[in-house]
């Protein structure tokens, strides 16, 4: 059961990722940035925030038109029950190229699985390639939540 | 007449939330309105959780099939071959009690009756989502395919894999709708080898009785469902670990 719990909330942690977090370049408009890191919070309910974003004071050096936008998030810090999980990604020209796991559950069993699981969520995010999702298939509405990630994710398609 | 600049909206009807997300500038606003007032009355009529809708009252044998409106009768037509395709795996009358319950077929067909209406509005890029059916017409944005995520079958939250799609429709039955109406009235049910099957395809009416069909047939309903032109279904596999997305082939 305890495995269970981990890999969920892992998962759930990317799912949260995925659907609240990306925005593509067009979107917000950070052509200005050659390299910018975005910082997420978490509340003390679980919930994500973005917070801690940084001023767009970078200016842009003479070369960087020719260079490819690659631009690194690293998600809302997620707490439950075995410990806390945070990932980051990377993306280039909006498209994303790597996913690693800043924190994951590090003692006894939960580390394990941590080490099992990772590769799994790496490869599913990378796969899935969300910079971003205008709708979802397969969703009966039956949670609360997954209305809540839904809107998010179309409210921030028409951002 | 007030034309829509782009518009968003969702609605609760057919017991679940349906959304239109049109891109288009120029629509009138009015097409809209008929769009979700169509689906309202195809709740009317299709409902079986409405004592008075035409399928409650038929299937009470309260009124007979010749009495019927045509879009009933043709949606029963359309239900009948579809169960003799599907060896039985697709029936609206799976319920144990013998009820009728043409429910799996009629908000495909439904949604596309109200894409219809946004097309002879002159709408050419938008989309329907009915609770995870959905109809996709033209580009979110210019050159830009419209991203479908396909629900994670275990976890309501997460997005298991993205197709990119233009016009066309999605449909997805899992292990999470099971009780619903996913119809299992044969031996060997194979619906435990899927955690849930995608069909993409022209027709959603079509795609979302694939998708029931292939569902419950288990293995045999990727290459089943495969052999119908223009549709192709997607099996996802695997468990709390990690899941699998299976591209049949023909």
């Amino acid at each position: 059961m305890p495995k269970r719990g981990v890999i969920s909330a892992l998962l759930t942690a990317i799912g949260v990722v995925l659907l609240i977090n990306f925005k593509t370049p067009s979107q917000q408009g950070f052509a200005a940035f050659n390299r910018q890191t975005v910082t997420g919070t978490t509340n003390t309910d679980g919930t994500a925030s973005a917070g801690g974003t940084p001023p767009p004071t970078a200016t842009v050096p003479p070369t960087a038109a020719a260079t490819p936008t690659t631009k690194t998030i690293t998600g809302p810090a997620i707490s439950y029950f075995f410990g806390t999980a945070q990932v980051q990604v990377t993306l280039e020209n909006g498209k994303i190229t790597d996913v690693t796991a800043v924190q994951l559950p590090n003692e006894g069993q939960s580390a394990w699985i941590s080490q099992q699981v990772a590769p799994i969520l790496r490869s599913e995010v990378l796969s899935a390639q969300s910079a971003q999702i205008n709708l979802i298939s397969g969703a009966t509405y039956t949670s609360a939540a997954y209305r809540q990630s839904l809107q998010a994710a179309l409210d921030q398609a028409r951002a | 007449m007030t034309l829509a600049t782009g518009l968003l909206r969702v609605e609760q009807i057919m017991g679940t939330a349906i959304t239109i997300d049109l891109r288009d500038d120029g629509v009138p606003v009015a097409a809209l309105d008929e769009a979700f007032a169509s689906l309202v009355r195809a709740d009317a009529r299709y409902s079986t959780y409405r004592p008075d809708s035409e399928v409650s009252r038929l299937g009470r044998g309260e009124m007979v099939l010749a009495d019927c409106s045509l879009e009933l009768r043709q949606v029963l037509t359309l239900a009948e071959q579809l169960r003799v395709d599907s060896d039985g795996h697709f029936d609206v009358r799976h319920r144990a009690d013998g009820a009728l319950d043409p429910s799996g077929l009629v908000k495909g067909w439904a949604v596309e009756e109200a894409a219809w209406i946004l097309d002879q509005a002159g709408a050419r890029n938008y989309a329907i989502n009915a609770g995870g059916d959905i109809v996709l017409r033209g580009e979110p944005e210019p050159g830009q395919p419209w991203r479908v995520g396909i629900r994670h079958p275990l976890l309501a939250e997460a997005v298991a894999h993205v197709l990119e799609l233009r016009t066309g429709a999605v449909a997805t039955s899992g292990t999470y709708e099971r009780g619903e109406h996913i119809s299992r009235p044969r031996a060997g049910d194979g619906s435990r080898d899927w955690l849930s099957l995608t069909v993409v395809g022209p027709s959603l009416a079509y795609a979302d009785a694939y998708a029931t069909a292939g569902f419950a047939m288990g293995h045999p309903g990727l290459a089943w469902v495969n052999r119908h032109d223009g549709y192709r279904a997607y099996g996802m596999i695997g468990n709390a670990s990690g899941v699998r997305w299976i591209e049949g082939s023909n």
